[in-house]
C-alpha cells in the first residue's frame, strides 16, 4: 500500500472490508476445493449434463439477443427521447429487477400460461408455451431485460449527448445518429449490459422452474440440474456448480478489458 | 414583436426565446461573406442565439430565413430541423466523434447528406488539405493536440458546404499561442467561405481580427452593432469596454460637464447634451498617492484591486466608485508601491475624454438593431 496523503485507512473500515472480501471469496474457494476434478471429463460427456449445459448456453444467448433487439431500443428511448411518463416507464422497467424470480414465473404463467391472456389465444392456434424451451427463453429474457435496459440506459446517458447534436448539425437523421454515433460511443456500456444480462440469465432459477418446469433436455438448465443433483448426488452438484462458476469467470475474463475499463472510468 | 422577415437579406433572423424568466430577443441580418462576431457577458444570450439559428432551440416568436428558405416563422408549420438547415457548427470543445479518425469525422457530414463513401472521403481529404492537417487523416481524436483537433472540427463543419456557419467560442479551450495561430487561419478560411459566419466569442482579438461586424449582446438583447473598430472605440456596455480594455463611464452630459451615475463629475472637451458614455484609454489615467494638483480636472480617490503585467506596461484595476483601468510604467508602479488594497488617486485630463451619446434619448439615431 502506497503512503496515503490523507493518512492511513482506519482499521474500523479496513477490518469490515476484509471480512466482506473473505465472505465473498471463501465459499467459492471451498466449492473449488471440494469439487472432484478428476471425474469431470467423464461426467461432462454424460448426456444429461451435456444437455443442461447446452440448454443453458443456448437459452441465455437467445435471451440476451432478444434483450439487444428489444431492450436496446427501450434503453435508447429512456435515455434520449423526452416523452410523457418517462420516469414512470423507468419504474415499470425496474419492477422486474426487484421482483422475486418465483413471482416472475407465476406472473409469466398468468400471461403465457394455458389460460393466460396471451397463452389462451395462442393455445387456440396450437401453440403452447409453458414447460417448453421457449418458456425458458421467455423467463430468462424477462429477468435479464431489466438488468440490460437499466445498465445500457446508464451508459447512453453517460455518453456526451452533444455528439448527437453535432451529428444532427452535420445532417444525420436520428437512425443514422443512433447507428453511427450514439451506439459506437456507448458500446463498452452496451457490452457490459450484455455480460450482466447474460450472466443473470445463466443463473436464472426461480422463474424458469415455475414457468418452464424441470424437464431434462427441454427446460432443465444448469441451475435446475444443480438443484436436482443436490437431492441425490452431492458430488455431481459440486461439479455442475464448478462448471457454472468457470463459465461465468471465463465470460468476465473475456470482456474484462471493456467492462472493468469502463467501470474504472 | 413579430417583425416581418424582409426577403432581401441573405440571413434574416428575428429570434425570441423565453427561458425561465429570461427573454432573448435578437434581430439580425447578414449577407454572404459576413463574419459576425457576437460578444457579451455570460447569460447575455449568445449560445441561445446560436442554438436557435441551428434549430436546436425552438423559437417562441419570430422567424429565421436563410438563402431564400424560411427555416422558421409564423407561416412555417413545423420549424426546419437542424438536419434540414444547411448549417455547419463548431463548438468550444472540438467534439470530434471519438471512435472515428480525422478523415471519417470530416466525411461524416457529406455521408449523412447523401454522398457515397468514396466521394465523402475525397471531400473530407480535400478539406483536411485546405485546413492543413491532411497528414493527420488517420489519427483518432485522442491522438490529436487541441489545436489540431479544432482544425479538424472546422474542416468537418465546412465539409457539408453550409450556407450558415455557427462557431461557439471555437478558441476558448485552446492555449493562448495555439489560439493565436488558429485565429489567423480561421480568419482566412472565413474570408474564403461564401456563406454567413456567426462567431460567438469572449475574446476581443477574435472580434478585431476575424469579424467584419460585431453584435454586442446584453441581457438577451442587442446592445450595440457596428464594425469592430466602431465597437472598440465607442463601446456601449461595460462588458465590451472591459473586453477591449478601455474605460467607459455612463452619465448625463450638459455642455462639457458630465454627471456620472455614481454621483461624481467629469469634464470633457466635447460639448454634448443628454445621456452619454465617457471613455478614455487606460494609458491616459495618471496615478498618484496624494490628491493631484496639476492640470487634470478629473480625479477620483480609489483602491487598487489588481496589478498585472500588460505588454510592456502594468495594468492596474482600481475601484473608484466605478471600475477604472490604468496602464502605468513598471517604474511608476514600483515607485507608487502598487499592490491590491493601496489607496491612490486616479486622474484624467479633460482632453483625453471622448464623450458620445448612448443613443437612448437624443442626438443619435436609435440603435440600428435591424442592420448588422
Amino acid at each position: 500500500m502506497s503512503r496515503a496523503p490523507l493518512g492511513r485507512a482506519p482499521l474500523r473500515l479496513v477490518l469490515p472490508a476484509l471480512v466482506a472480501l473473505g465472505f465473498l471469496i471463501l465459499p467459492l474457494l471451498t466449492l473449488l476445493q471440494r469439487t472432484p476434478w478428476s471425474t469431470i471429463p467423464a461426467r461432462l460427456v454424460e448426456p444429461k449434463i451435456l444437455d443442461a449445459l447446452r440448454l443453458s448456453l443456448l437459452t441465455a444467448t437467445i435471451a440476451i439477443a432478444l434483450c439487444l433487439l428489444l431492450g436496446l431500443p427501450l434503453a435508447w428511448m429512456l435515455a434520449r427521447v423526452d416523452f410523457a411518463g418517462r420516469s414512470f416507464v423507468r419504474i415499470l422497467v425496474t419492477v422486474p429487477l426487484v421482483l422475486p424470480p418465483v413471482v416472475a414465473g407465476v406472473a409469466l404463467l398468468t400471461a403465457f400460461g394455458r389460460n393466460g391472456i396471451l397463452g389462451g389465444p395462442l393455445r387456440e392456434l396450437g401453440i403452447t408455451i409453458p414447460f417448453t424451451t421457449t418458456a425458458v427463453v421467455i423467463a430468462h429474457t424477462f429477468v435479464a431485460m431489466p438488468f440490460f435496459v437499466i445498465s445500457v440506459e446508464g451508459a447512453l446517458r453517460a455518453a456526451n449527448q452533444e455528439y448527437d447534436v453535432v451529428a444532427a448539425t452535420l445532417g444525420a437523421d436520428r437512425w443514422t445518429i443512433f447507428r453511427r454515433v450514439t451506439l459506437p460511443i456507448a458500446l463498452p456500456g452496451v457490452l457490459a449490459g450484455v455480460v450482466l444480462g447474460w450472466a443473470r440469465s445463466l443463473g436464472e432459477f426461480g422463474a424458469t422452474i415455475t414457468f418452464a418446469g424441470n424437464f431434462p433436455g427441454t427446460t432443465q438448465t444448469m441451475p435446475l440440474a444443480v438443484y436436482e443433483a443436490l437431492q441425490v448426488d452431492f458430488d455431481a452438484a459440486l461439479m455442475l456448480s464448478a462448471i457454472l462458476l468457470l463459465v461465468s469467470v471465463a465470460v468476465l475474463a473475456l470482456l474484462r478489458e471493456r467492462w472493468l475499463g469502463q467501470a474504472a472510468q | 414583436m413579430n417583425r416581418p422577415a424582409s426577403a432581401s437579406a441573405f440571413l434574416d433572423a428575428d429570434i425570441v426565446v423565453r427561458r425561465s424568466g429570461h427573454i432573448v430577443n435578437i434581430a439580425l441580418t447578414a449577407e454572404p461573406g459576413d463574419v459576425v462576431a457576437v460578444i457579451g457577458p455570460n447569460g447575455a444570450g449568445k449560445s441561445t442565439l446560436l442554438r436557435a439559428l441551428a434549430g436546436l432551440l425552438p423559437l417562441d416568436e419570430g422567424a429565421i430565413s436563410c438563402a431564400g428558405d424560411t427555416w422558421d416563422g409564423p407561416a412555417t408549420k413545423t420549424p426546419w430541423t437542424p438536419q434540414e438547415r444547411n448549417i455547419g457548427m463548431v463548438f468550444g470543445q472540438h467534439l470530434l466523434f471519438p471512435h472515428l479518425d480525422a478523415l471519417d469525422n470530416v466525411a461524416f457530414g457529406p455521408r449523412s447528406r447523401g454522398a457515397g463513401r468514396g466521394e465523402s472521403r475525397r471531400t473530407a481529404h480535400r478539406w483536411l488539405e485546405t485546413i492543413g492537417v491532411a497528414d493527420l487523416a488517420r489519427r483518432k481524436p485522442h491522438e490529436l493536440s487541441g489545436g489540431q483537433a479544432q482544425r479538424v472540427a472546422i474542416a468537418r463543419a465546412l465539409a457539408t458546404d453550409p450556407t450558415l456557419l455557427l462557431l461557439d467560442e471555437p478558441m476558448a479551450a485552446l492555449d493562448v499561442g495555439v489560439a493565436m495561430a488558429l485565429r489567423f487561419e480561421l480568419a482566412r478560411h472565413l474570408a474564403e467561405f461564401g456563406g454567413v459566419s456567426i462567431l460567438v466569442t469572449h475574446d476581443a482579438i477574435d472580434t478585431m481580427t476575424v469579424a467584419n461586424r460585431v453584435v454586442v449582446l446584453d441581457e438577451g438583447a442587442i446592445a450595440q452593432v457596428g464594425t469592430p473598430l466602431e465597437v472598440a472605440q465607442r463601446p456601449r456596455t461595460e462588458h465590451v469596454a472591459r473586453l477591449v480594455g478601455i474605460n467607459v463611464l455612463r452619465g448625463h452630459s450638459t455642455g462639457t460637464d458630465v454627471r456620472l451615475v455614481d454621483g461624481s463629475g467629469l469634464v470633457s472637451t466635447t460639448p454634448f447634451n443628454g445621456q452619454v458614455f465617457a471613455s478614455f484609454q487606460p494609458a491616459a489615467v495618471a496615478l498618484t498617492l496624494d490628491e493631484p494638483t496639476g492640470s487634470a480636472r478629473n480625479r477620483w480617490p480609489g483602491t487598487v484591486r489588481s496589478v498585472v503585467a500588460h505588454g510592456a506596461a502594468v495594468r492596474v484595476h482600481i475601484d473608484a466608485g466605478a471600475a477604472l483601468i490604468a496602464d502605468v510604467t513598471p517604474a511608476s508602479a514600483a515607485e507608487l508601491s502598487l499592490v491590491p488594497g493601496r489607496q491612490v488617486w486616479a486622474a484624467v485630463k479633460a482632453t483625453e475624454v471622448t464623450v458620445y451619446g448612448t443613443g437612448a434619448d437624443n442626438s443619435e439615431a436609435p440603435l440600428p438593431s435591424r442592420h448588422v
